[in-house]
């Protein structure tokens, strides 16, 4: 049979209703045929489009055309497969196994489905895939006025009747398949826009995609929250909600309309739940789309956190520096301690290894450069002494402390260095030990020391012994010296007493003398010739000098013997001074001498023996009444700091130089002749001097022979209590 | 030391004088001493007794009972403070003056003399005329002396 033998109108309605006009334009005297085909096509309605409606087909065609081999091939336009959906006749498995590549071009099968026209296998070019005597019907469905190409019925045997109704099969099918097809990629697209739909919710970040003028068009769950709000929701929310719209279109003016991607940007918005702010970076690609024009493709990252963090980073990054620094600081102040420190100090770390360690130690524990062969043996040395201690206080248990000795050698000279060591354990926080610290002693000093302690003390032994003996010989003579000194004392007394007692058995009998011329002078016996009287005064004036000079010598013999106390007071010395003066008065009348004074004015009481100052002044007064001819006498007085000088000073005959020297030594005048012409024994400046010391005071003299005499008396404005 | 052996009157009766004049007794072991100022006394319109040693005072004094008595501090055996103190404590010759008289220099303090009774104090050398003023002053003062 040739192919126009087949050859049908073209088809183009699919409709039900065309399908029923169809079969009405089948002969009556095929009555059964169309009330096959009528149940055919009522079958289709009811079942879906797709694989069932191609098994009715097949099986109507077995049943009531008398196909024997059916295949229905479905054509996957994505795949561009053909492949089977429905057989009879002929295993599922057996035909086109894999599907047919619509590509190949060539194939009958592929030639058979773009012919439009049922095609006749008849062997001469192909056997096509149910061998000859088979036909191939191509399926087709009308989609806006263009036929596109859905499958393809093969069937056997090729007779006319079922190349009928095949072709009205197809025209049904066809028509069927079209829609099942058009359905499938409609469900496709939707699956499509849902998963499209997931993925874009799924995106953590804000998406939207608006319009250049900023109208939203779509945006993604995330986005949804920032830029959309419902009438229900609340005045704060809707109000975020229209501030982050307000700010994404001004952020979105600025960026302009340019197509492809925009520099990044950041854009604050708010929540909308909590109303924080939120600081998103703003990515923006500009796209064209034939249908939709010109759109903006927005990306918002939250950044608020990672500001925050990294915010905090660069905070925690300052701290770390400030601390580094201040750690930095405080190595440095620590290094410069420890190498301030004489003492060798190290830290060794819990492997035996020295961490730390300053100078002096460095002296001896690192080998310098060049160092000689012995150097580099005693630095090894040192190590391993020190390494020993070391290790011995790691393990040592509790203590935390650890004392010890190590003998060293000093690295360049080779003397032994005994050390006292002292280590410290580092704890960790969990109690481990993580270092040692350990403080080396040189004692070598120390032990030099403590033989020149031994030396010494060895010689002290000895001198002490010497001593020993020494006083013992000292208290032999101390007591030796005590006895002479009690002897002496005992004489001493003894004089002084003999010299009390012989003023005593001089007094008595000169009593009686002075007695008696005083007597005879005034005439108790009767009256006396004129030289009678002159020799009565001769006996007079020899027996006064005798009690003066005896009145001297008991005053000197009272002094020694210690009678005479002395008895501070406190006084004016002016007071003392006109009483004096009034005393003296008519021995400066009988030798017709001035007297004057010079007193410094406001001069402050004294504390001082009043008695024994009088009697000093009392003695110096009288010998310059004694000693001057002709003249005056003035007594001065000054203060000098915490000093008074009190000076009588005359215009007599004055002192030599040489006689200066010896006037205050007991029994001594000038020369003799004057004792003999002014009387007196030479003891009264011998008493003043030795009162003036008693007293804390200076007696001195200044004169020059014939210009009269100065004697000063220095006295502390207070003296001691005795 | 003079015994009163060596003295010429140990114990002399009062001298002539008007027998109204106070009588004072001089105690001296030293006899010119206690002659002299006797006789200086009886010049200067006094009566006047002696004592060589302190018996003689207080015999002197109980029997004589005189105006004042002049004593010499140190003397032989009864010192003349002793001598005072009893004197003072008996009722007979308590109210009687005594003018202590001394050449002693250590002992002889005016303290002392005072502490064993004595009214006055005169220590040598004293002039007759020193004495007599002395005298005078512890009496009282008012009497002149008279021609005896």
């Amino acid at each position: 049979m040739g192919r126009a033998a087949v050859t049908t109108p073209p088809r183009r309605a699919s409709s039900l209703d065309d399908g029923r006009a169809r079969l009405r334009a089948f002969p009556r005297s095929t009555t059964p045929a169309v009330e096959a085909r009528l149940a055919l096509a009522e079958i289709l309605i009811g079942v879906d489009p797709g694989v069932d409606s191609a098994e009715r087909c097949v099986e109507w065609l077995v049943e009531y055309a008398g196909a024997e081999q059916v295949v229905c091939l479905g054509l996957d336009l994505e795949q561009k497969r053909l492949s089977p959906i429905a057989t009879h006749g002929i295993a599922p498995q057996a035909a086109l196994p894999g599907g047919l590549d619509i590509e190949e071009r060539a194939h009958p099968l592929v030639t058979a489905l773009f012919g439009r026209r049922p095609v006749v296998f008849d062997g001469k070019r192909e056997a096509g895939l149910l061998g000859v005597r088979s036909f191939a019907v191509p399926l087709y469905g009308l989609d806006r006025h263009e036929d596109v190409p859905v499958g393809l019925l093969v069937l056997a045997p090729m007779r006319s009747e079922l190349v009928r109704d095949a072709r009205w099969v197809a025209d049904l099918l066809g028509h069927k398949l079209h829609r099942w097809r058009k359905l499938q990629s409609l469900l496709d697209s939707e699956r499509r826009l849902r998963r499209e739909r997931i993925l874009l919710d799924a995106v953590p970040d804000p998406i939207l995609l608006t319009d250049t003028e900023g109208r939203l068009l779509l945006a993604n769950s995330r986005a949804q929250v920032l830029f959309a709000a419902a009438e229900h929701e609340s005045e704060g929310r809707r109000r975020a909600v229209a501030l982050n719209n307000m700010l994404f279109s001004s952020a979105l003016a600025q960026l302009g309309v340019e197509e492809g991607p925009s520099a990044r940007r950041e854009l604050l918005l708010v929540d909308p739940v909590d109303g924080s702010d939120l600081l998103f970076e703003l990515m923006n690609a500009v796209t064209s789309d034939s249908r939709e024009g010109s759109v903006v493709v927005s990306i918002l990252r939250n950044v608020t956190d990672l500001r925050r963090a990294t915010e905090e980073i660069e905070e925690q990054y300052r701290k770390l520096r400030i601390a580094e620094v201040a750690a930095r600081a405080e190595r440095d102040r620590l290094d410069l301690v420890i190498d301030s420190v004489a003492d060798p100090i190290l830290v060794t770390d819990p492997a035996g290894s020295i961490v730390l360690m300053n100078a002096p130690a460095e002296r001896l524990f690192v080998i310098p450069d060049g160092a000689t062969e012995e150097t580099t043996r005693r630095v090894a040395a040192n190590d391993a002494h020190f390494s020993s201690f070391v290790s011995n206080v790691f393990f040592a248990g509790d203590a935390q402390r650890r004392h010890g000795g190590v003998g060293l050698i000093d690295p360049d000279t080779g003397a032994n260095l005994p050390m006292e060591a002292v280590s410290g354990k580092i704890l960790s926080e969990h109690g481990e030990v993580s270092a040692v610290v350990t403080i080396l002693h040189d004692r070598t000093e120390e032990f030099e020391k403590q033989r020149l302690y031994e030396e010494l003390k060895r010689a002290s032994e000895q001198l002490e012994a010497r001593i020993h003996e020494a006083t013992i010989e000292l208290v032999r003579r101390n007591e030796l010296l005590e006895r002479q000194r009690l002897e002496l004392e005992r004489a001493s007394a003894a004089k002084s007493q003999f010299l009390a007692n012989m003023s005593h058995e001089f007094r008595t009998p000169l009593n009686a003398i002075m007695g008696y011329t005083s007597m005879l002078q005034q005439g108790v016996f009767g009256d006396l010739i004129p030289e009678q009287k002159s020799h009565l005064q001769r006996v007079e004036t020899n027996a006064q000098h005798l009690m003066a000079i005896i009145n001297d010598i008991l005053d000197i013999s009272r002094i020694e013997a210690g009678r005479l106390p002395v008895h501070p007071s406190r006084f004016s010395l002016v007071e003392l001074v006109a009483e004096l003066l009034a005393e003296v008065q008519p021995l400066f009348a009988r030798a017709k001498l001035e007297v004057k004074t010079d007193l410094e004015r406001r001069l402050p009481p004294i504390q001082s023996d009043r008695p024994k100052l009088k009697q000093i002044l009392l003695n110096l007064l009288t010998n310059a009444i004694k000693f001057t001819p002709k003249g005056s006498v003035t007594v001065a007085a000054r203060r000098a700091g915490r000093k008074i000088s009190v000076a009588v000073i005359d215009t007599g005959i004055g002192v030599s130089d040489k006689d200066q020297e010896r006037i205050f030594d007991d029994f001594q005048q000038a020369d003799n002749s004057p004792a003999r012409e002014y009387g007196g024994v030479g003891l009264g400046l011998a008493i003043c001097r030795r009162l003036a010391l008693m007293l804390d005071s200076d007696l001195a003299l200044k004169s020059r022979p014939g210009r009269g005499s100065t004697f000063t008396l220095t006295l502390p404005l207070r003296i001691g209590m005795r | 030391m003079k015994s009163p052996s060596k003295t010429k009157k140990a114990a002399a009766p009062p001298r002539a004088a008007g027998a109204d004049a106070p009588l004072i007794l001089v105690v001296d072991d030293f006899a010119d001493n206690r002659d002299m100022y006797a006789r200086f006394l009886e010049y200067s319109g006094f009566r006047a007794a002696t004592a060589a040693n302190g018996e003689e005072a207080l015999a002197q004094a109980f029997s004589l009972g005189p105006s004042l008595i002049v004593m010499d501090l140190s003397l032989p055996g009864l010192d003349g403070w002793e001598a005072t103190r009893r004197l003072k404590k008996d009722p007979r010759t308590k109210s009687i003056p005594v003018v202590a008289v001394t050449g002693h220099a250590f002992t002889g303090s005016k303290e002392s003399a005072t502490e064993a009774g004595c009214d006055g104090y005169i220590s040598k050398p004293c002039l007759p005329a020193d004495l007599v003023s002395e005298i005078r002053r512890v009496l009282g003062g008012g009497r002149r002396k008279s021609k005896g």
